[in-house]
């Protein structure tokens, strides 16, 4: 079997000593975390490397002994051979390197005596030994995907290079002590030349626990305020509110006191907090464009004449419908009225535009300060103002599908009748039927008067659900761009650009030249994540399900008139 | 240690294979595509910059020159960047695992290593494309929850498709590795 040592780059050049690390249990391999230099107490090692234990849950024992000799210290040898004795383990290594070459040498002794080496021999019988140098900072920050939680009890057996990560992650505390403090031990591992730390790092950290509190505190009272709109109906139509409350259920997660566990939890934090960040820059950015040169104002002055202009086009449509479009030949006493009918609404609108007009421009300044609440919430209340707008085109749209999918219905019903069939409501199917006469009759004559009414409805159904096609169209886009605000794992990316190996997908080797008669020595690096992947992984869930009917059972839909509603919601209770 | 043989891929192009041998258990096989042909290169750009000219020449809108400079300059970058591999590397530690690098003209490496746990077998694999045989060598992962069956296969050399006397040497030495080490 081939024993796999995983040294770290930092002890390349530390004095002689012991080497502590873990034994990864399951594989032949042994991490190395770092050196303790002499002189020290056999006792007083024992016992840090149990305090050690205890606190960071992680096997720690002394692997074996690490001799770089310099001069004047050449009874090394003999010195590290009877330490074996003092620490007694099933096999004791023993490193060595001596300056000016760049090979090690390595012998293990096992426990029974027997001293396997590493050199060729003849039989092809002994033991082999790889040594693999690795980045003590790099690998103790990284993480490897697909993520996998250290506590979760898993029934697949955790893979070598995902035991040495997580034994490195998991041994922070014990590189806590530097080469400045006054105990007993002196270490070398990669922070022994001096912790790094910031004052400015040390007080936000200090001051966050407070301010996180006071912020729950304020998002309480705005999640119960969401709660209470969230009772009316209306408030699960306008996408402002749906968005108020997503960021509301968002902010509880980002500013809980409570630190973030595990590496998913610490990531979404990041990233909603991030993109939160970068949405307000956006809308202040926006409110600074709109209100300079007091363009809203204007904005709000052409909002009035627009709204006119559609409803005049409206009319005009309705005229044409009411004559022979495009040369059909419609039912001269329907198109009336449902041609006047539809007018009058229009009528009405217009007059209601007309009363709001003196007030619109204060209401739209008010508004859009809302702004700076944060460009998804600028975009949520276009696509509300919108709707609001366009309120008619969504009033003919059901009073069309409905007359329309009255007629199918109609139509298809008496059609059986025709045929001497019938639908069977209890068990669901058409079974044949006798009718009376009469019955019959009176189904031909009715059968006749739909079908031939059929060209006029349809037509209306067909001009109203193209113009509600296209504001669904334009709200869709509007939807699109904030779920994407809302869903980018800005963070996450740009870790992958500034840290690359905080977010790794594997690793990669090198082969190191050696010398002859030393073991195969391998340099070992982070394989970063390539940025789909990062996007796949860490993109934050959105409220929005994309429509669940395929472009099959939409068509369908249409032809049978069958209301669409192409953006629902995710809710909370189910119906 | 290193060898080098005349091979040839499927397409007929001459290919180069370079084995070295770093210990008794780690092995390094490189196998390097034919390098990009200049004379391909400048076909290709004087027939874009001429069939540009000769849109401008009747339109009279310098644009069109202009846009078809970028473009050539474009897909020639993203060409090298991604498309043009110059060689690909397959590395075998005894119980560590295999490790498959592909290099590009521009000098961007992508690597994958799979560790031994995952790893099934090595073996060559014939896949029939309408009236040819390919032969590949492809490496067998297990499925972790049922070490018997094959999860998924990743083929080696794609973009070199060496033929089956090159694709032998290496299914030989690695076979020897696999056996040494488990």
């Amino acid at each position: 079997m081939v024993l796999k040592l995983f040294f770290p780059q930092c002890c390349n050049t530390a004095d002689s000593g012991l080497l502590v690390g873990r034994w990864i249990p399951g594989h032949n391999s042994a991490v190395v975390l770092a050196v303790i230099h002499y002189p020290f107490i056999p006792g007083q090692v024992k016992k840090y490397l149990s305090e050690l234990q205890s606190q960071t849950q992680v096997d720690l024992t002394v692997l074996g002994s690490w001799s770089m000799p310099k001069e004047g210290q050449e009874g090394m040898d003999s010195f590290l051979k009877d330490l074996s004795t003092i620490f007694p383990q099933e096999c004791w290594l023993q490193l060595s390197r001596e300056i000016g070459k760049r090979g090690f040498t390595c012998q293990v002794v096992q426990n029974n005596g027997r001293l396997l080496q590493d050199r060729e021999q003849k039989n092809g019988e002994g033991d082999k030994i790889i040594l693999i140098h690795y980045d003590q900072r790099k690998v103790m920050l990284s993480q490897l995907h697909p993520v996998q939680d250290v506590g979760q009890k898993s029934d697949v057996e955790a893979s070598e290079l995902r035991l040495v990560f997580q034994t490195v992650a998991q041994s922070q505390p014990l590189f806590f002590l530097d080469k400045y403090d006054d105990g007993p031990l002196k270490l070398s591992h990669w922070q022994s030349e001096g912790r790094e730390a910031s004052i400015i790092a040390e007080l936000l950290k200090q001051a966050s626990v407070p301010v996180c509190i006071f912020l729950t505190w304020l998002l309480s009272l705005w999640y119960w305020f969401c709660m209470v709109l969230k009772m009316l109906f209306i408030s699960s139509k306008l996408s402002t509110c749906v968005q108020s409350v997503y960021r509301a259920v968002h902010f509880r997660t980002v500013f809980s006191p409570k630190k973030a566990g595990t590496h998913v939890e610490f990531m979404r934090k990041a990233n909603i907090f991030v993109s939160f960040l970068v949405d307000i820059a956006l809308g202040l950015l926006l409110i600074s464009w709109l209100y300079r040169e007091n363009r809203i104002s204007k904005l709000a002055d052409t909002l009035v004449p627009v709204a006119d202009r559609v409803a005049k086009e409206l009319q005009e449509l309705l005229e044409w419908l009411m004559g022979a479009p495009a040369g059909l030949k419609m039912n001269r006493a329907l198109d009336q009225v449902l041609g006047r009918f539809f007018l009058y609404h229009i009528h009405l609108w217009i007059s209601y535009i007309h009363l709001m007009s003196p007030f619109i421009e204060r209401i739209l300044w008010y508004v859009g300060l809302s702004a700076c609440l944060g460009l998804t919430f600028a975009l949520s209340v276009l696509s509300d103002i919108v709707a609001l707008l366009t309120f008619h085109i969504y009033c003919f749209y059901v009073y069309g599908a409905r007359l329309y999918c009255l007629t199918i219905y109609g139509l298809s019903s008496l059609w059986r009748l025709f045929r001497g069939k019938k639908w069977n409501v209890l068990r669901q199917r058409v079974d044949s039927c006798s009718y009376d006469l009469d019955q019959l009759f009176i189904g031909t004559l009715l059968f006749t008067i739909l079908l031939f009414l059929l060209p006029t409805t349809a037509l209306y159904y067909l001009v109203f659900t193209l113009l509600r096609l296209v504001v669904v169209l334009f709200q869709g886009v509007i939807h699109l761009s904030v779920d994407f605000i809302n869903s980018f794992p800005l963070f996450a990316i740009g870790l992958r650009i500034c840290r690359p190996y905080r977010l790794a997908e594997g690793v990669k080797f090198n082969v190191l030249c050696q010398e002859p008669g030393t073991p195969l020595h391998l340099m070992m690096e982070i394989n970063p994540l390539k940025c789909s992947s990062v996007l796949q992984c860490y993109r934050t869930p959105t409220y929005s399900c994309y429509p669940k009917d395929s472009w099959a059972a939409l068509c369908k839909k249409l032809f049978v008139g069958e209301l669409i509603y192409p953006w629902k919601q995710k809710t909370d209770k189910t119906d | 240690m290193a060898e080098e043989e005349e091979f040839t891929d499927i397409n007929g192009n001459s290919i180069s294979l370079d084995c070295q041998t770093h210990s008794a258990f780690c092995r390094e096989f490189t196998v390097t595509s034919p390098k990009l042909s200049l004379r391909k290169v400048m076909v290709c750009t004087c027939f874009i910059w001429l069939f540009a000219y000769a849109v401008f020449f009747f339109t009279e809108n310098t644009t069109v020159l202009s846009s078809a400079i970028i473009l050539t300059l474009a897909g020639m970058m993203i060409h090298i960047h991604f498309v043009k591999v110059d060689h690909e590397t397959l590395l075998i530690i005894g119980s560590l695992g295999v490790q498959l690098s592909s290099s590009y003209a521009s000098g961007r490496e992508s690597t994958i290593f799979i560790e031994m746990s995952k790893l099934k077998d090595i073996v060559i694999n014939e896949a029939v494309y309408m009236h040819s045989i390919i032969y590949y060598l492809c490496i067998l992962i297990k499925d972790p929850a049922d070490p018997e069956t094959v999860a998924s296969v990743v083929p080696l050399f794609q973009s070199s498709k060496p033929r089956l006397n090159c694709l032998v040497h290496v299914y030989r030495s690695c076979q020897e590795i696999l056996a040494q080490t488990s």
